[in-house]
């Protein structure tokens, strides 16, 4: 079954756990700087927003890549960079319409999210359950149970 | 590691900026933050010198833990001498800032000396720089940070700041971060305004490496958020309800002081507690509370994210008001709420909003204004001092106006930032001050809850709960139940709550966990992270070594066993109701046994062979 990562803003405190627990997977320490996911605090609003790669299926960044350094992993559906062949030319920063790919000036290539081989970091370390890995065919099951249970099929009566 | 093993010293003096290695030796023997700054603190100033003179240094640090996936480690500490009470003061904040500070690579910031004019400090990783300020200067600290995000245009910067209150030499300025979290408390944001240091602006981009066993501290961190999750407190009370699940429980067991402590139950608690804050309101269908928010790396998330009703009398002619901002916390509510009478959460609201706004700790202003209340109740302070308005307690308007007119140092203002001990004797009532050592109480009646009491007394910043919170033993039986209204017993119970939190403060980590953790959840996440053997022995020997070094700072600042004292209200006027009526704080029965346990001699002072004993400086 292929899985997918998904996001409930709704359950996030913004907390950042998730991209510690990301930086610490992907770059061998704490730096949120570097992680692949981002909080984002709508201060005014009281809204915070987890974000991150959604791994489309005709990915933006897989096709606009002149070298094919971005390849389907087709265990899990992710698109990940394969770092000796990607030149750092940024191409995929630009096509992407959502901003989740992004150059490292530390190493000279590209950085995306690839959801760690199928066992996301951000999703174990979450408190709240904002983040999930859940089946891919059925991100909604969640808000469908909650949507569900406010359903009056008058069983009550 | 996990100490970056980097100082950032700043002379505002001189305007030079550097760098130099932090004292490994210290680290060792003070763990970090507010152990640790302590220690460069009692190194560096004379304890007497004047808290608002160049001579007194002001420490921005972070501990082991801060910025680390350890469940609460984003924490750091101002640590000074405070201008409220002439103790050691250390204040300690959330938010993301500290986290940032160490992602940037520095353990601390050490400001000396004073700038000729108004500057901030920013950091950029390795490269800080003093900036002029004098734009920022008679700015709120929200004006400020959006100024200072305005000019560098980078969304990911972290602010801490000073507000108004700070610059008019308010006397519990905080230093406020990230918009609405506050290193609070004993006036850290005075000294930081008095050195014009308006801001602290850092952007840390280089992470912390080198956790001494990363695989084993990822193991151990996973098995503490495991335990928070699972504890009643920290996995379901304090992310619903915030600290203000409290509210409605103290004044059940009669120990929510009201009307400058007069009483000791609050007939309006429910109005504003934390459960009031779910209840939709008539205008708008809205709660007060909109959600709940966490600071950095914290799986407990018990902030409150609030808004004001856009009706209420003291905001619907100001839309800037009508946002999300954080909301009351139970100290903060009490102080503005039961101890100045006033019951209307949206009052209360729209002055914490102000506290943060212009950096005021909301403790120490409610308390404040309580007394100033009682002086005008009793004829003292008049509608002459207040340019006509009835300070009366339960008065929404009069609240919300002191607020203001405290937070700009305006007119009465001014008298109100005095704190409550120079304000009663200023107007010659001392005996209605609610402060032990200058600084003004939190909300804890000691008369219902004993041990409260003596944590009160011998606190080395003065009257906090943050000290030795035997709240959780005596109500919430935490790690066991004792009997609030029980004095015996609670001395050695009050030295083991000092040892720990000041060992808990040190690491970095938010006293809040110690709700569900005890030292065997904590050490082993300190041991992993750092070099060397971090045993919950260890950690408890340094909280108390931590403990005795505020101590003795304190008695060469001039500070005595005879300051170790309660206002003659909680001592001689016995509670009017509830499950304490009758009882009066018996801190007599306790001290004497605390001085003993803790070594010092029987009135109260440190003593050459305790010094030694914990290899204090001599």
């Amino acid at each position: 079954m292929q899985k997918s990562l998904h996001i409930d803003p709704g359950k996030c405190t913004g907390c950042n756990q998730c991209e510690t627990a990301c930086s610490m997977e992907n770059e061998g320490m704490v730096n949120p700087a570097k992680s692949r996911i981002k909080v984002f605090n709508f201060h005014d609003e009281g809204r915070f927003v987890p974000y991150t790669c959604t791994q489309c299926d005709e990915a933006w960044c897989m096709h606009a890549c002149p070298v094919d350094a971005i390849v389907l992993n087709p265990a899990n559906g992710s698109k990940d960079v394969l770092d000796d062949v990607c030149v750092g030319c940024k191409v995929c920063t630009i096509a992407c319409p959502f901003g989740t790919i992004n150059y490292n000036t530390s190493t000279g290539k590209v950085v995306k999210c690839d959801l760690c081989g199928g066992d996301p970091a951000c999703a174990d370390a979450c408190p709240t359950q904002a983040i999930t890995y859940v089946d891919a065919n059925a991100t909604g099951l969640d808000k469908m149970r909650a949507w569900a249970a406010k359903t009056d099929n008058a069983a009550g009566a | 590691m996990s100490w970056t093993r980097k100082v950032l010293r700043v002379n505002l003096s001189t305007g030079s900026v550097s760098e130099e290695p932090l004292n490994m030796q210290w680290a060792n023997e003070y763990l970090g933050q507010r152990g640790l700054a302590t220690r460069y603190l009692v190194d560096e100033i004379d304890p007497a010198c004047d808290a608002l003179g160049p001579d007194n240094k002001f420490i921005m640090t972070t501990g082991p833990l801060t910025g680390t996936s350890a469940s609460t480690g984003g924490r750091y500490s101002c640590v000074t001498k405070s201008p409220l009470t002439g103790t050691v003061a250390c204040s300690n904040s959330g938010g993301h800032f500290g986290a940032e500070l160490k992602f940037a690579g520095w353990d601390m910031v050490i400001f000396e000396g004073k700038a000729a004019s108004p500057v901030y400090l920013n950091i950029e990783d390795n490269v800080a720089s003093l900036l002029p300020a004098d734009d920022l200067w008679g700015k709120s600290v929200w004006e400020a940070d959006k100024l200072i995000r305005q000019k560098h245009q980078d969304p990911q910067i972290r602010i801490a700041c000073v507000g108004r209150s700070a610059e008019e030499g308010n006397l519990y300025a905080a230093v406020v971060n990230d918009l609405h979290r506050a290193a609070g408390r004993s006036g850290v944001g005075t000294v930081m305004a008095s050195k014009n240091l308006k801001a602290v602006v850092v952007r840390g981009t280089q992470g912390l490496a080198g956790l001494q066993d990363p695989k084993r501290f990822t193991e151990v961190v996973k098995a503490g958020k495991q335990v928070l999750a699972d504890n009643p407190v920290t996995g379901q009370g304090l992310p619903t309800y915030g600290t203000q699940v409290l509210m409605n429980v103290i004044n059940e067991v009669g120990a929510l002081p009201t009307r400058n402590m007069r009483e000791t139950q609050f007939e309006g608690a429910a109005e504003v507690s934390g459960e009031a804050m779910h209840e939709p309101r008539k205008s708008d269908g809205k709660p007060n509370l909109t959600t709940n928010g966490a600071c950095f790396s914290c799986t407990i998330a018990c902030g409150r994210i609030s808004t004001i009703d856009r009706t209420h009398f003291s905001v619907k002619d100001k839309p800037e008001y009508w946002i999300n901002s954080g909301g009351l916390e139970y100290e903060a509510a009490w102080a503005l709420g039961p101890d100045t009478g006033v019951d209307d959460i949206d009052a209360l609201t729209y002055v914490n909003f102000l506290c943060n706004e212009d950096g005021m700790d909301p403790i120490s202003l409610g308390s404040t204004v309580a007394a100033a209340m009682e002086l005008f109740e009793e004829g003292v302070i008049t509608t002459e001092q207040t340019g006509g308005m009835e300070l009366k307690f339960g008065s929404a308007e009069a609240l919300c106006w002191a607020a203001e007119v405290t937070a700009r140092g305006e007119g009465f203002g001014k008298d109100l930032g005095l704190g409550s001990k120079r304000l009663c004797e200023k107007y010659g009532r001392p005996e209605l001050s609610m402060t032990v050592k200058g600084q003004e109480f939190p909300a804890y009646d000691p008369r219902g809850i004993q041990g409260m009491g003596l944590a009160y007394a011998t606190a080395n910043r003065g009257a906090c709960h943050l000290r030795g919170y035997t709240v959780a033993s005596e109500i919430l039986g935490i790690p066991e139940k004792t009997d609030p209204l029980e004095s015996a017993g609670k001395a050695g119970l009050v030295k083991a709550f000092q040892d720990a939190t000041a060992a808990v403060d040190s690491a970095g980590l938010c006293v809040f966990t110690t709700f569900a953790w005890t030292m065997d959840d904590i050490a082993p996440q300190v041991d992993a992270a750092c070099e060397g053997d971090w045993s919950t022995e260890r950690m408890m020997e340094v909280g108390e070594r931590i403990w005795n070094l505020e101590k003795d700072f304190n008695q060469r600042a001039g500070i005595t066993g005879a300051d170790d004292t309660l206002p003659q209200r909680l001592l001689k006027e016995s509670a009017n109701s509830g499950p304490a009526q009758g009882k009066v704080s018996e801190l007599d029965q306790m001290l004497p046994e605390y001085y003993q346990l803790r070594g010092y001699s029987a009135d109260g002072s440190m003593t050459d062979e305790t010094r030694q004993r914990f290899g204090l400086p001599a």
